[in-house]
């Protein structure tokens, strides 16, 4: 999943570049969890996290400085993919936390990389809803922490769009007049997302008979579809070049007045971007004790603020300004509801079949 | 006479190291390290998370046969070819004039031939967007003109396009080159002997102009085969390229030996064109 990045493609040729040298992926097996110091001297430690562009305040380095006492290094990563390849490469990458997509998390931990979390240390987790919890990558919490949570659903011109989408039929299956003016992401677990829950399949299958049918009602709507789009569908809807787009929630422009975001009846997925303390991490109090920071209502009320992501934060929540919440009502949408979509759990070797569906989908002419 | 080197000999040869050194050096670590890590990577099977497992296997090689990768590269050369013969006939003529133009105007014509250089790559792509969309620049005059919408952006004619746009100075220069590198004498002797200047242009500056024509053409064709950003951006992702399509095997499908593979045979199919425009330059060197 990529991120608010303005020019997604300049970071993605930068990464090609970067991600051409590396090592191979090793396999720990999962060490005890370290004994940690609850009353260690956090001004000996420093921390270096990774995180993608614009997804934590500019100033956080100054902040954690100020409030915990260590030094803080941001190193930026464009998607998962750059993240991963570089923790799983072998040695110490030098990362203590990272930021990851839950099911991304889910597979750092399947290869021991991760340090299970000390909930002692980190206090600030009882201000999470008790839903945060219960995220399939990882119940209980017990490696990650989510930063942020959301879904995908339609977002589209009210002003524009005849009758408001209800289904992802409405996509997939468009009337005549919006031939042409609809885009759908082209990542491949959410280019399927539409097809897989018409078909009342799971968002996490690995069906191969139902990824085939959901790539002939992928090849069947090509034609119709403006383009296949993961950034800038918000500006193709305020100019009006495209009227219903697939979208994440936080993306969705709803503070223009024509704009409109809507989840399908069929349902939708649950995704969440988490924090993880590695465990090669050698500065794992300043760690938790950076993650604990994090979770103080006013810290990370900024996201859901700024990158207008919800958050699985309740006493962050509750702090948020209602205009917000009027002009993004996305935002407001309740945990239970939130949790009704399915989490997006790592595939394993199985996710080589959602590469083709896309290739597939993508080459066709 | 000893066997030792003379201080002359010692002289030259840390000559040459001190001169071509720092050169060589540069490439074998910039250059031959990287491309025997990809050969290396070709030949093992792909690690979950990125990067190689190290067990041999001839997988990655025989997925190229695959028609879905075949189609994707067909659909590449396809709008790599249309390109460079857009950019032979585009550039040609533009090369050509500027050879005749008195020298001021030279410099200020090739200048204006690189300007857009110096412009961020995915600017001038987005200002493409711009101009192209259904509610672009061009549509909105057609439709004030009570024509259109026509539907140009997201289409292969955005991408080639872009590429053209992208690449056509890399045909101008080395035409460029050539033509101006001619004997004035010899198109002023085929004109003695009676040629018209369209026979002249046939039977003289043409042929002598070849071996400037095929690095062009390499020089347009190659990076058109292999950029993904213009199809992304022009073509709307409704059609990928080899680019795309290896880009994606690093960065979504964590499949780095079968994009080795693909970047590898993109390079093998480069030092090809390379050789052939070597060849063909020194033979028709060797016919004038």
């Amino acid at each position: 999943m990529t991120r608010r990045v303005p020019v997604a493609v300049a970071s993605a040729c930068l990464a090609f570049a970067l991600t051409a040298c590396g090592g191979a992926a090793t396999t720990d097996s999962a060490a005890a969890p370290a004994t940690l110091d609850a009353n260690a001297d956090l001004s000996k430690q420093s921390l270096t996290i990774s995180i993608w562009d614009g997804y934590s305040p500019k100033d956080l380095p100054e902040r954690v400085k100020a409030k915990l006492g260590f030094d803080t290094k941001v190193a930026i990563h464009d998607t998962n993919e750059t993240i991963v390849a570089k923790l799983t490469a072998g040695g110490d990458s030098g990362i203590d936390v990272a930021f990851v997509s839950g099911q991304y998390a889910q597979a750092l931990n399947a290869q021991g990389l991760l340090e299970p979390l000390h909930a002692d240390l980190i206090p600030n987790l009882e201000n999470l809803y008790p839903e945060a919890a219960q995220l399939a990558y990882d119940k209980g919490n017990t490696f990650s922490v989510p930063y942020t949570w959301g879904t995908t659903g339609l977002c589209y011109r009210s002003d524009l769009v005849k009758t408001p989408p209800t289904s992802w039929n409405d996509l997939l299956d468009p009337p005549a007049e919006l031939k042409k003016k609809i885009t759908m992401m082209t990542t491949e677990r959410w280019l399927a997302l539409p097809a897989l829950k018409v078909l009342g399949a799971s968002v996490n299958t690995t069906d191969q008979a139902v990824l085939d049918k959901a790539k002939e009602m992928l090849l069947k709507v090509k034609p119709d579809l403006l383009a296949y789009d993961d950034t800038t569908f918000g500006d193709r809807l305020k100019s009006g070049e495209a009227v219903l787009v697939e979208a994440w929630d936080g993306w969705c422009p709803t503070e223009e007045k024509n704009i409109e975001f809507v989840v399908p009846s069929e349902g939708s997925d649950l995704w969440a971007d988490t924090m993880v303390i590695l465990k090669s991490s050698e500065n794992k109090e300043a760690a938790h004790a950076f993650i604990n920071y994090i979770l103080d209502p006013e810290v990370h009320g900024w996201v859901a603020e700024n990158i207008l992501y919800k958050i699985p934060n309740k006493a962050a929540m509750d702090a948020l300004d209602p205009k917000l919440l009027e002009s993004y009502p996305a935002l407001a949408q309740p945990p239970a509801e939130l949790l009704k979509g399915e989490s997006l759990i790592d595939l394993g070797e199985a996710s080589t079949a959602f590469t083709r569906l896309s290739t597939e989908v993508s080459a066709a002419q | 006479m000893t066997g030792r080197p003379s201080v002359v000999a010692v002289r030259r040869a840390a000559g040459r190291l001190a001169t071509l050194g720092p050169g060589f050096g540069f490439l074998t670590v910039f250059l031959l390290f990287p491309l025997a890590l990809v050969l290396s990577y070709t030949v093992f099977r792909r690690g979950r998370f990125g990067g190689v497992v190290y067990e041999p296997t001839g997988e990655n090689f025989a997925r190229l046969a695959d028609p879905l990768y075949l189609d994707v590269v067909a659909g590449s050369v396809k709008l790599a070819v249309l390109t460079t013969l857009l950019a032979l006939l585009l550039g040609y003529p533009t090369a050509y004039m500027i050879a005749k133009l008195p020298a001021k105007w030279k410099v200020i014509a090739l200048v204006a031939v690189v300007l857009p250089f110096w412009t961020n790559f995915l600017i001038r792509t987005y200002a493409w967007i711009v101009l192209l969309n259904s509610e672009g620049l061009v549509n909105s005059g057609l439709k004030a003109l009570g024509l259109g919408p026509v539907e140009l952006l997201y289409t292969d004619g955005a991408i080639v396009a872009g590429l053209l746009y992208a690449y056509l100075p890399l045909m101008i220069l080395p035409l460029y080159s050539a033509i101006e590198r001619l004997d004035p004498s010899l198109r002023e002797a085929s004109a003695n002997l009676g040629a018209r200047p369209a026979r002249t242009f046939w039977s003289v500056t043409l042929p002598l102009s070849l071996p400037g024509v095929l690095t062009g053409c390499v020089f347009v064709f190659v990076p058109s085969l292999g950029n993904f950003v213009i199809p992304e951006l022009l073509g709307g992702g409704r059609r990928i390229m080899v680019g795309n399509l290896i880009r994606d095997q690093f960065l979504k499908a964590r499949d780095w030996p079968f994009g080795s593979v693909l970047a590898l045979a993109v390079i093998a199919v480069l030092v090809l064109l390379l050789f052939a425009q070597a060849w063909a330059a020194r033979r028709a060197g060797r016919d004038a």
